[in-house]
């Protein structure tokens, strides 16, 4: 019993400590900020690895959601003649929700592993302290311009998600099945707001690029030096992205789009 | 390591991708390429039921949208809704004696205000108040009269 006690008080330090570790490092990453916008050429690089090669699987599954969503939606409002309300659907739920949390999802999986696993090989090849015995802060030089990187690359990644999205669903809806192309469009400008759902969106897909790369690149730095420690990070880091996606996402939508 | 030059293409084009992404979605999907609010003269009308109506609502004339609702407000001492509207500046024309009325888009669809014009020489202009008004059509209300009616019919 006491045992099982001691375990979780010791769990339950070790949580807080984690915490506690994460937001100071975060604090020291947020202080290299002004230097490292004198060398952007280091960001760059760094949203080339993060955002440009990301650019493939975010186009090709924006796509794909907002076909299907185009074909579901369709069979549901096709019932009760409201096909031509295909358009709002399917941009609301691009704009609101799917594209912003899929869009951090792949994110997660594609860029935030491999920030992961390069930081932590970095650590576990001693390259980090190789680095602080030059007198080169490793984190101002290699996790605040990945970090700054991160933020910049999901909102712009996200906008592409909706748009490739409004453009599968509008193939599928008005190529496929026959929905007018006139209500499909007008009827989304007429009900899709630019400040309540797009700049809601941007906001959400914000927040959702620096946790990301907030947990990425700390778990990375804080991963115990050996091949294992890597993969344990490396796992932790999808898995804990997506925790704080998708309950994050339940909090912004309750704050953004509840007022009726 | 790639050679930089390539890697700032490549950062360019993502990211003028992205802004395009993002106009796109400002300009094709949003409602910001049909007029905005700013521009406009507000009226305001008197109902004695409002129904669904909401902020933002459409106004229109003809069937062709002419403003939107500003403001829904309760006029605590003759209990009914005060509907501010905002007209834009291009319809400048409307006769003083112009009458509004709520109606429903399809059966079950949103409501929205319908404005008729009169014939007064006057023009509506900034804070005036429409005089004719016709509340909204409440379907629980047609319904309860039209099953009374059926229930007196029977009864004779």
């Amino acid at each position: 019993m006491t045992g099982w006690l001691q375990q979780l008080g010791e769990n339950g330090l070790n949580a807080f400590e984690r915490t506690g570790r994460g937001h100071i490092f975060l604090f020291h990453v947020l202080r290299g900020i002004p230097e490292i916008l004198l060398r952007p050429q280091l960001i760059i690089q760094q949203i080339y690895s993060v955002g440009v090669l990301s650019l493939i699987i975010i186009l090709v599954s924006g796509l794909f959601v907002g076909m299907v969503l185009g074909l579901q939606g369709y069979t549901t409002l096709v019932d009760f003649g409201a096909e031509q309300s295909l358009g709002v659907m399917v941009a609301l739920s691009l704009v609101r929700e799917l594209g912003p949390v899929v869009a951090a999802l792949l994110f997660a999986g594609r860029a935030g592993s491999a920030l992961t696993a390069e930081i932590g090989l970095m650590k576990s090849t001693e390259q980090l302290s190789g680095m602080e015995m030059m007198a080169v802060d490793p984190i101002r030089r290699i996790i605040t311009p990945r970090y700054i990187a991160g933020i910049i690359s999901l909102p712009l990644l996200t906008a592409m998600f909706s748009a490739v999205g409004v453009i599968g669903g509008y193939l599928v809806g008005s190529g496929l099945l026959g929905v007018d192309e006139g209500a499909f469009w007008s009827q989304m400008q007429a009900k899709v707001d630019l400040q309540e759902d797009i700049l809601n969106g941007v906001i959400k897909s914000i927040v959702f690029g620096a946790v990301v790369t907030w947990i990425a690149v700390f778990e990375g730095y804080d991963t115990t030096p050996t091949s294992e420690g890597v993969s344990m990070a490396t796992t932790r880091t999808v898995v804990h992205s997506a925790l704080a996606i998708l309950g994050l996402d339940f909090i912004l939508t309750a704050l953004m789009f509840t007022d009726v | 390591m790639m050679q930089s030059k390539t890697v700032q293409i490549w950062v360019g084009i993502f990211i003028a991708l992205g802004f395009a992404a993002l106009f796109m979605l400002a300009m094709k999907v949003s409602n910001l390429s049909s007029f905005t609010d700013d521009d406009g003269y507000e009226i305001t009308a008197s109902f004695e039921n409002i129904g669904g109506l909401k902020v933002r609502s459409p106004i229109k004339m003809a069937g062709v949208i002419v403003g939107r609702v500003a403001k829904i407000n309760f006029d605590n001492i003759n209990y009914e809704a005060v509907v501010t509207m905002s007209i834009n500046t291009r319809y400048n024309k409307m006769p003083a004696d112009t009458s509004a009325s709520i109606f429903t888009s399809g059966l079950l669809g949103e409501q929205y205000i319908g404005l008729e014009a009169g014939g007064d020489e006057n023009y509506l202009k900034q804070d005036d108040e429409l005089q004719l008004t016709q509340s909204a059509m409440i379907l629980e209300n047609l319904i309860g009269q039209f099953v009374f009616d059926k229930a007196s019919e029977e009864k004779q």
